[in-house]
């Protein structure tokens, strides 16, 4: 019996099949995953993301205070509402969870964690917090539905409060906006425009049932996989972890060096490892065939996230390789050798496939 | 609650055997097994000559998520595999004692009741197991 959210009970009317992840009973597909993953990909599919972390860090010196947490830089944010992506790394570069951290106010910075490693990060965020006078507070009322698709923006905002529409509907790319207990905001994490929508648990379930009358497809972890894997997007646990930095996970991007002076855990050590050995890559299956993760690149290097690619109709991959420049390798499936040839992830965006097969 | 038809024959690792009039048999795995692994995406049989032995790891079936090996019930020599999975594997999951059929094989000696599962006997396994 794992943790449950305040959607449990309506997933299991709906029939899915429920799976642990992170320590929770979350639904891994209703039916069909492939079905899912096309309902977002052409129209409108809807997640239960309940179990990441919604984390408010408040204090005069808040700012300052993430501009040493974090690996990406905070100073960027000068619009209330902006959302930036970011890695939290250890002192030895590795990372501890990547997140999504909102500038809401000159006081007020909003984190969403990982469900999976969201027990770790308070804790770190709470160590650090104290020497800057910021408080940290961790939700434990909220839900969140990300509801991703084509058409997600448009049949949300049909069953939105009215009080919340107008804000959600200016919304751009990459912004929330906080309204009494509900945080709208468009992001996601399958390539495809939408919103996840953060509200009080006890408003979960007929929000949820709703979006569903508006033909919103429930979609499970399965889906969000596939999804995310095509989109060209990481998993913590498996394409970064504590024992991997940014710039061999394909995050370099996500890492601000400048300004030159802003001290960030990890910089030190990344500093070092600027001109590193590894890189990560994209995969895309030569044959017929499904990659997955730990299995073995010939001449070297490791699958990280292997899937099934249902929009491709091919295998495709997240790899650990070195910087050899490399446009193929083999991936040992079943002890042989399969070709697979190395491309730019993502593999996917806004329903077009980005490589050519 | 899966479908486990009367003519058929079962594994405790969810192939079902279908006797045909010659003595040959057919090989797939069952409605509750294919329910268990989700979507089908890649599906590899045997090559027809291939000897097999009872129990050995055969064919793979992968759904998005997982691979899993599909064992032969008995000994035998391959005779036919289902070469349409090859660019329709989700017929394992539409039709997984019809069109989903896995391979054909000749057993070295006539089926016996014995190591096979009767309807009754899968249907009482699938409970147990659940």
């Amino acid at each position: 019996m794992g943790l449950k959210t305040a959607l449990y009970d309506t997933h299991v009317e709906q029939g899915a099949k429920i799976v642990d992840f992170g320590g929770w009973d979350m639904p891994l597909h209703y039916g069909s995953q492939i079905e899912e993953h096309h309902a977002v990909r052409r129209d409108a599919g809807m997640f239960d993301v309940s179990h990441m972390g919604v984390v408010d860090v408040r204090g005069v010196r808040v700012r300052e205070f993430l501009q040493n947490l974090l690996a990406n830089d905070v100073g960027r944010l000068r619009t209330p509402g902006k959302a930036l992506y970011s890695c939290m790394l250890l002192p030895s570069g590795g990372v501890i969870d990547d997140l999504i951290v909102y500038f809401l106010s000159d006081t007020w910075f909003r984190l969403v964690v990982n469900a999976g490693t969201r027990n770790k990060d308070l804790l770190w965020i709470r160590r650090h917090a104290a020497a800057f006078g910021v408080t940290v507070l961790e939700h434990h009322d909220l839900a969140m539905i990300a509801v991703q698709g084509p058409n997600a923006r448009e049949k949300t905002l049909a069953v939105l409060p009215g009080a919340l529409r107008p804000a959600a509907s200016d919304l751009k790319p990459f912004f929330g906006v906080a309204l009494e207990s509900w945080f709208i905001a468009r992001t996601g994490y399958t390539g495809e425009d939408g919103f996840e929508v953060t509200l009080p648990a006890g408003a979960a379930a007929a929000t949820w049932t709703a979006l569903a009358a508006h033909g919103v497809q429930p979609a499970g972890l399965g889906a969000r996989d596939t999804l995310r894997l095509e989109a060209g997007m990481n998993l913590y646990g498996n394409d970064m972890d504590e024992d991997h930095h940014p710039l061999e996970s394909g995050l370099a991007w996500t890492v601000a060096f400048l300004p030159k002076e802003r001290e960030f855990i990890g910089r030190q050590a990344l500093e070092g490892l600027r001109d590193g050995g590894l890189e990560l890559v994209g995969l895309v299956l030569e044959d017929r065939g499904v990659l997955r993760s730990h299995q073995k690149i010939l001449p070297s290097g490791e699958v990280t996230s292997g899937t099934f690619s249902p929009t491709l109709n091919r295998s495709i991959a997240l790899a650990r390789v070195p910087r050899t420049g490399l446009s193929r390798v083999h991936v040992e499936i079943r002890g042989k050798p399969h070709a697979a040839s190395i491309v730019k992830p993502p593999f996917v965006r806004h329903g077009k496939a980005l490589i050519s097969l | 609650m899966s479908n486990v038809p009367n003519d058929l024959r079962y594994t405790k690792s969810h192939e079902w055997v279908r006797a045909a009039s010659d003595g040959s048999i057919e090989v797939g795995i069952s409605d509750h097994a294919q329910s268990s692994l989700g979507d089908l995406v890649f599906v590899e049989v045997p090559e027809v000559g291939r000897v097999l032995r009872a129990g050995e790891a055969c064919a793979v079936v992968e759904s998005v998520k997982a691979a899993s090996d599909v064992y032969s019930p008995v000994n035998g020599r391959v005779t036919a595999s289902n070469a349409a999975l090859a660019t329709q594997p989700e017929l394992l999951n539409h039709e997984p004692y019809t069109g989903g059929w896995l391979f054909r094989l000749q057993p070295d000696a006539p089926l016996e009741g014995g190591a096979l599962m009767s309807p009754a006997d899968y249907t009482k396994y699938l409970a147990e197991e659940a």
